[in-house]
């Protein structure tokens, strides 16, 4: 039976009216208007100052589908696709602007962990503040108290004000809460995101458990990893539509192909990317400075990448460093190449050059990555870019056997020898 | 019947329809009254917030008119001479003071209430107008305290309430929905346009100047009570000073009109908060 049911659903944003106006930008307009219409002998002219013309905007549309009770879902896509739109409307935070959305059942959301928090009250107070925000009633709060202070492993501090928190202890507090609300039906945006590993593990496993008891969990997501052992089903969001509603395993393999096409485009054309623009990244070239062809990179070996940039303004652009950020498929950071880690800063950029990063040995296992791009001038971000390209390691012979680590055996190889003494 | 209507909100399988709201819908108050937990603990939250780290605590909220006060006393009272209708101008003042300070304080309270809250706002979903009721609910405390060195001045300066003390939950009503009413204005205002932040201090200035705070009703000429009654807080003023001090009756029709005042706050207020509601989360 469908617990939750969408249908044909849609979200405009009106771009210009985003972080609103203000209103003496529409009354000068509306006077400026007045004053023309005098000035021309009141021809009414209407056109003369229109308002800025404001620019629409589907974060989503057209999203149909139906979800079974007890189905723990993945919702995947790229930043921007409109998965938080969604999740979004289906807790009731935003409107839709077409369409509708049918839910039976309790509905819990987690769009962010300790929603409400304040610094100044004390975790006891907070935990009843934040429980009942998230539409627990008192009664209930009361009964949970002791396991929700449990699992926060923060006992000795319940009455001491959250702000004298450690941020782990925080967020581990704040997730305690969330972990034990009981909704039939659970809403999670990206909230694991947070805390060190190891808690990170506990709420995947907390995760687990409610699934477990039979309760619909809808999960928003870029951990792959995470998607792909809790949700049997994930639907994949693209450009705020529906692009592939399917087992997990399936849309994660589609999710992950387009992403790898995507970044083949120019990045000269690219456009999703952040900073201010006074330097931009327009190509990237990965060769090996070994191979027989460059083109193809193998583990162990001597690798450079080599970054063009543009000066996109006039000034001078000094004190520039770069990075490079090596993430996996399913997007975990496997290593970032920060120029400002070994105090390389660069001064007096020409208008065109390259920046290039050299690595003695490449000590990654053989595989698919992405490489994001940024960027900083003055510890400002002038250009970021992720996926900009995905490098694909061959396999090489770097130990010694020829072996190469596979599954559980780690995502990086190191030089080292075993003796005995 | 509170079972009832939780179970409409909270209950298992209870069924949430999602679709885009056309025009003026009425409000859902039922809605309301099943997350009255959480109306509670955000003004818990708002009292509890207001005072820790100080020393002075809820001392505060007596020590505030109580300066306002003796600073009136001196200006108005002794240089200006402002008559007092005959009685003590300190507890004249006072008087007045408290539902003054209450409305003030709710009026910028529930203004800022929506924009204040938007970290709640984009995370969670609750019935919006849960947000400026707490704040009007939260200033009933710093007023209650308040209210009790009215009584101890009431009982230096040996005054008698009057039978009228009755009618004194009538009056902080009317003051708490005219705080609501036009704090729903402003407050759904703000989300758009944040002039209003700017606004608001002014417009309790001047607000305080058209009420009958320092001065009584008495010094406005006849024939402009009618303009004067459009203001609530006047009626409120007279209305606590009658109650509580046995000053001559408030002017019916004042009050009448008043009254009608304080409907079409509210009214319009509603209205106008309903209508934006819908897209606080997307423009704050």
């Amino acid at each position: 039976m469908p617990v939750i049911r969408v249908d044909h659903l849609g979200k405009k944003y009106a771009l210009g009216q985003v972080h609103g106006d203000l209103l003496s930008e529409r009354l000068s307009n509306n006077l400026r208007r007045l004053f023309d219409r005098l000035g021309r002998g009141g021809d009414p002219s209407p056109r003369a100052y229109p308002l800025s013309p404001k620019e629409e905007f589907w974060a989503l549309r057209d999203v149909s589908f139906e979800i079974n009770q007890g189905e723990v879902v993945g919702i995947i896509g790229r930043n921007g696709a409109g998965k938080t739109t969604l999740l979004k409307i289906l807790s009731r935070i935003t409107e839709p602007t077409e369409g509708y959305a049918e839910i039976y059942g309790r509905v819990g959301s987690l769009l962010e962990v300790g929603t409400g928090f304040h610094p100044e009250l004390t975790g006891r107070e907070n935990v009843f503040l934040n429980g009942t925000i998230l539409g627990m009633k008192r009664a209930e709060i009361r009964k949970k108290f002791d396991e929700i202070v449990a699992f926060a492993e923060v006992e000795k501090f319940i009455d001491t004000p959250v702000k004298r928190y450690s941020s782990g202890m925080y967020v581990r507090l704040a997730f305690a809460v969330a972990a034990h609300l009981e909704p039939e039906i659970l809403l999670v945006d990206e909230v694991l995101a947070v805390g060190d590993a190891a808690f990170q593990k506990k709420c995947l496993g907390k995760m687990g458990e409610v699934a477990k008891e039979g309760r619909t969990v809808l999960f928003v997501s870029h951990n792959m990893g995470a998607v792909e052992s809790l949700c049997e089903k994930a639907i994949y969001i693209d450009k705020g539509r529906v692009a592939a509603i399917s087992s997990s395993e399936d849309v994660i393999s589609r999710y992950v192909n387009d992403l790898s096409e995507s970044s083949s485009v120019a990045l000269r054309l690219r456009t999703d990317r952040i900073g201010n623009g006074r330097i931009r990244a327009t190509g990237i070239g990965v060769h090996s400075n070994e191979a027989v062809s460059s083109k193809v990179i193998r583990v162990g070996e001597s690798t450079s990448i080599a970054v063009d940039y543009e000066v996109q303004w006039e000034g001078k652009c000094d004190n520039v460093t770069i990075a490079i950020d090596i993430d996996d498929m399913v997007h975990n950071r496997i290593v970032t190449l920060w120029s400002k880690f070994n105090n390389e800063y660069f001064f007096n950029l020409k208008k065109r050059g390259k920046l290039i990063c050299e690595i003695p040995e490449l000590c990654l296992r053989s595989g698919s990555y992405f490489l994001n791009i940024s960027i900083q001038e003055n510890a400002v971000l002038s250009d970021y870019i992720r996926n900009a390209c995905v490098l694909d390691v061959e396999y090489g012979k770097y130990y010694d056997s020829g072996m190469e680590p596979v599954g559980g055996q780690g995502f990086i190889l190191q030089r080292f020898h075993w003796k005995m003494e | 019947m509170t079972q009832q209507i939780e179970d409409r909100y909270f209950g298992v399988g209870h069924r949430t329809l999602i679709k885009p709201s056309s025009g003026w819908r009425s409000f859902d108050f039922r809605e309301i009254w099943a997350y009255r937990d959480l109306l509670g603990l955000l003004a818990w939250r708002d009292i509890s917030v207001r005072y820790k780290q100080s020393v002075a605590g809820f001392g505060w909220a007596v020590f505030q008119p109580l300066m306002t006060m003796v600073i009136f006393t001196i200006i108005f009272g002794k240089f200006a001479g402002l008559p007092s209708d005959g009685l003590p101008y300190p507890i004249f003042a006072y008087c007045a003071l408290l539902p003054w300070n209450y409305f003030s304080q709710s009026l910028s309270g529930s203004s800022d209430s929506l924009v204040g809250s938007s970290y709640l706002i984009t995370k969670v979903y609750f019935p919006r107008l849960i947000l400026p009721l707490s704040r009007v609910t939260s200033g009933l405390v710093d007023f209650a305290v308040a209210f009790v060195i009215l009584l101890a001045m009431m009982a230096w300066y040996r005054i008698a309430p009057t039978a009228g003390i009755l009618l004194l939950p009538v009056f902080m009503l009317v003051a708490m929905v005219t705080a609501l009413g036009a704090g729903l204005w402003l407050t759904a205002l703000n989300v758009k346009y944040r002039d209003v932040k700017f606004v608001v201090p002014f417009l309790t200035q001047f607000w305080m100047y058209a009420s009958p705070v320092a001065y009584s009703t008495s010094l406005v000429p006849e024939r402009w009570r009618f303009l004067y009654g459009l203001n609530p807080m006047a009626g409120v003023i007279e209305g606590f000073r009658w109650a509580l001090l046995g000053k001559s009756a408030p002017d019916f029709s004042m009050m009448v009109i008043s009254l009608a005042a304080v409907c079409l706050i509210l009214f319009t207020g509603l209205l106008y908060f309903k209508r934006m509601e819908k897209s606080f989360a997307d423009i704050v």
